[in-house]
């Protein structure tokens, strides 16, 4: 274990660090983050013994770092470059055998056959093994950055120092690299102390992070406690943004430009246009869009808006890329699309606008259900479907973006119910349809809007606009139906 | 296994490598010693130096003029290019090594000006140091040469903490031309003997006889230890100086021996042959580009390689204006600057892409 306690340190006599302590454990990687000049390289500087300690201390299992002699550190601390320096032709195999050399003894330093299998282990480890024989100045960045990695390695260290390791390389390089050390870490009871310059990287791989900030030590705990967004931006002075990651239990940090790009312009709006089996709602610019759409799922940037209507006996192997497909035949581009499919007519389309908020909803209720009494109800897919887009104009928060569709769904309800219909099974009234969908999208510019429930302005108007424009297409259903029958 | 196999067959590498190049050494030697303005058969050579070195067979067939010639001539004139070459070879792959620069040498750095500056003080002004005797002479070239190497390094340093290769040279050049300058006001002040002076400054290896033989040799063996004892800390500081205090080496130390044996090297090679340039920067290059860069054989092939360059230099320049001779120090400039110019250029080419 490594500790360091209230150490400060510099160059002629400036210090660049300032009384910084935390300690380093066992099997745990700790990440150092901050800004250029924070003191970073000057912590690792102190830490390998390059700097002496103005004051305060560092010890590795209570020895002081000044204690060892240069042979005798080299075998516990081990430090991965930023970047290996250009040199002249070794082989892998040569360099990797360098990391050795605190184990040489006498005057011919010869290697042992233990020396061998450790240099040969760490290549296998660390994936150069095939490279043995090859020139280091033939290799790609990222397989330089591995076998400088095993010949650190092959120090056999208790303790390993990286300068931003995953400098320079590639993403897949930067992953690999990461990888294989947070192995050795769990797998050795090895220490690993990290500069990382790349916070999401330093938020998926570290156990603990600390940060600097003009020498001083800002914060220091595990990545959720660490990554927080005001903390954040104080200290890198830039807009970003913290949330969850979409697979892993860490933070994710966003970025963000401080100059708007190309604002659009505000007075253009949605335009919806009815096109052979579909509708479409092209807005003018990208929308952040929350939707249960087949296409565009979950929150997405979208500009164009499918509601297509299949037929009622439509069946789809893989309904996603034949939708995708279609969508790809009639010009647009899927990625910045929302789409749903409806066994409604879109004919039947309603539209209501109140205040900031636009509803454009296509219903058919063949197959009303009553959520409350749906468990009593056999599952079967049957054509009924109320399609909602919503348009807002203004930023949402996203417990905005979950709000708007709560109450926009609420809104359908009580439609629903004001218009009688009835969930034919359980005899009651119904609240939706079994297969319905909902999309909101937001211009994300102008005021922040916060919450969306119906006591705020928002929602208001998304209760007003849904329910308006679903009674308009029940009314038109109905027309048609009834003048059908 | 086959890292076995590998590894034996490594090992054969270098012994047949070894053997390979101090064969080339003895044929280039006695081809060296057999011509000439009177050529001497190639077996009458083999007989001549099998009776007088190793006391082999007799030298009854033999005219005792070519006996004269070889052993008092030609064969101290080879032996002396061979040590020259190895000299400037082993101390050329070392500043490489350590300044990470593979345009060093000891030419380039200036520390081949500097020990002229040492000898040719010597020489015109008459000093002589106690107890040393005839050693005074490479002994001032060595000190002279180490004071160059430290004040070029600590200059550079100055200008650029990190020591780029360009910045070194730089210095190295600035060095020279002022120390060639104080040369020139020198020879200028003391005397007439302009045209020994400059011959001896171009670089020779002729008519110098036994006696610079054993002025060089004990410096080129105590140059030779000092820097194989730090032939895997080379390796490391090839890497960089940080990259070598990660691993363990002792900077301070390694660097100060190198330097010392480089110095030491350079400075004796200078004492007896004048300024040769180019060999230093030439052979370790070219054995690296075959053999590699471990220092551990990069060194002593170094050495033979430069040995057996230098010979055949001085065959050359025996032979190209014949009967008169051309101081062998111009014909490795000539080959040596153009070569410098292409390691230049591909050293930059590199650096470029990666």
């Amino acid at each position: 274990m490594i500790v360091v306690n209230n150490a400060s340190g510099g160059y002629d006599g400036t210090k660049k660090v300032n009384s910084v302590s935390f300690q380093a454990k066992k099997g745990k990687l700790t990440g150092i983050i901050g800004p250029n000049g924070s003191g970073k390289t000057t912590l690792v500087k102190m830490i390998t013994g390059q700097l002496p300690c103005m004051e305060g201390s560092i010890t590795i299992d209570g020895t002081a770092i000044s204690d060892f002699s240069s042979k005798e550190l080299a075998k516990i601390v081990a430090v991965l470059p930023q970047h290996g320096e250009n040199s002249f032709d070794f082989s892998v195999q040569e360099v990797v055998a360098l990391g050795r050399y605190p184990y040489y003894k006498g005057l011919l330093k010869r290697a042992t056959s233990e020396d061998e299998r450790v240099v040969r282990d760490v290549m296998n480890i660390t994936g150069v093994a095939h490279l043995a024989s090859q020139s280091i100045a033939s290799l790609s960045g990222g397989e330089r950055q591995r076998v400088l990695l095993a010949k650190a390695l092959a120090q056999e260290p208790q303790l390993l120092l990286l300068d931003e390791p995953t400098n320079h390389l590639d993403l897949s390089y930067q992953v690999k690299l990461m990888d294989t050390l947070k192995e050795r870490v769990q797998q050795h009871e090895l220490t690993v102390v990290a500069i990382l310059h790349d916070l999401n990287i330093a938020s998926l791989y570290c156990d603990d992070i600390l940060l600097l900030h003009e020498g001083k030590m800002m914060a220091h705990g595990t990545p959720s406690e660490m990554m927080q967004t005001q903390v954040l931006q104080d200290v890198y002075r830039t807009q970003l943004h913290v949330q969850g990651h979409p697979v892993e239990a860490k933070p994710l940090i966003a970025l963000a430009p401080s100059t708007q790009q190309n604002v659009p312009n505000q007075h253009e709006s949605v335009t919806m246009e009815q096109k052979g089996d579909h509708l479409c709602m092209q807005a003018p610019f990208l929308y952040k869009t929350l939707s249960s759409a087949l296409i565009g799922e979950g929150f997405s940037w979208a500009h164009t808006f499918i509601n297509r209507h299949v037929p009622k006996n439509y069946a789809c192997s893989d309904a996603k890329q034949e939708f995708q497909d279609y969508i790809e035949q009639q010009r647009y581009s899927s990625d910045e699309t929302v789409g749903m499919m409806t066994a409604a007519f879109i004919e039947d389309v309603g539209v209501a606008s109140v205040n900031n908020v636009t509803a454009y909803v296509t219903a058919g209720v063949g197959n009303a259900c009553d959520a409350s009494r749906a468990w009593q109800q056999p599952t079967h897919a049957a054509p009924g479907t109320i399609n909602m887009f919503l348009f807002i104009e203004g930023t949402l928060t996203d417990a905005a973006f979950l709000q708007a569709m709560m109450t926009a769904t609420e809104a359908k309800s009580a439609a629903l119910r004001d218009r009688g219909v009835r969930d034919e099974q359980a005899q009651t009234l119904a609240t939706g349809t079994t297969t319905d969908c909902v999309s909101v999208a937001a211009t994300q510019q102008g005021k922040t809007i916060h919450y969306a429930g119906t006591a705020t302005a928002l929602g208001k108007a998304i209760g007003k606009a849904v329910y308006e424009a679903l009674t308009q297409s029940l009314a038109h259903y109905d027309q048609r139906v009834g003048t059908r029958s | 296994m086959p890292k076995r196999s590998i590894q034996t067959y490594s090992k054969s590498k270098w012994t047949f490598s070894y053997i390979a190049m101090l064969l080339l050494l003895a044929v280039v030697a006695a081809l060296g010693i057999s011509v000439g303005s009177i050529p001497i058969p190639l077996f009458h050579v083999i007989k001549i130096i099998g009776a007088n070195v190793f006391h082999l067979g007799s030298l009854a067939t033999i005219d005792p003029t070519e006996s004269t010639i070889v052993m008092d001539i030609r064969f101290p004139r080879v032996l002396l290019a061979l040590l020259v070459g190895g000299s400037l070879s082993l101390a050329g792959a070392a500043f490489q090594g350590l300044l990470k620069n593979p345009l060093a040498d000891p030419y380039t750095l200036g520390v081949s000006s500097g020990a002229s500056l040492g000898a040719v003080s010597v020489i015109f002004f008459g000093i002589q140091l106690p107890f040393v005797g005839a050693y005074t002479l490479p002994i001032v070239s060595i000190i002279a040469g180490f004071v160059t190497l430290v004040g070029v390094i600590v200059f550079a340093r100055l200008v650029q903490r990190n020591l780029t290769v360009e910045t070194v040279i730089l210095t190295g050049i600035l060095c020279s031309s002022f120390l060639g300058a104080l040369i020139s006001l020198i020879i200028a002040l003391t005397g007439d003997e302009l045209r020994q002076v400059i011959g001896w400054l171009l670089g020779s290896v002729s008519m110098r006889g036994w006696a610079y033989v054993n002025l060089i040799a004990p410096f080129l063996i105590l140059g030779l230890l000092l820097l194989l004892a730090s032939a895997r800390e080379l390796n490391a500081l090839s890497f960089g100086q940080q990259e070598a205090r990660h691993i363990g080496v002792n900077v301070k130390r390694h660097t100060m021996s190198v330097l010392l044996g480089a110095s030491l090297l350079t400075g004796a090679a200078v004492a007896v042959s004048g300024t040769i340039g180019f060999v230093g920067l030439l052979i370790p290059h070219m054995v690296r580009m075959i053999w590699g860069g471990d220092h551990r054989h990069l060194l002593p092939l170094s050495m033979i390689a430069g040995g057996i360059f230098l010979v055949v230099m001085d065959i050359v320049s025996r032979l190209i204006v014949a009967p008169s001779e051309l101081p062998i120090g111009v014909l490795t400039a000539i080959i040596g600057s153009p070569i410098f110019a292409f390691i230049f250029i591909s050293y930059r080419r590199k650096k470029g892409t990666s």
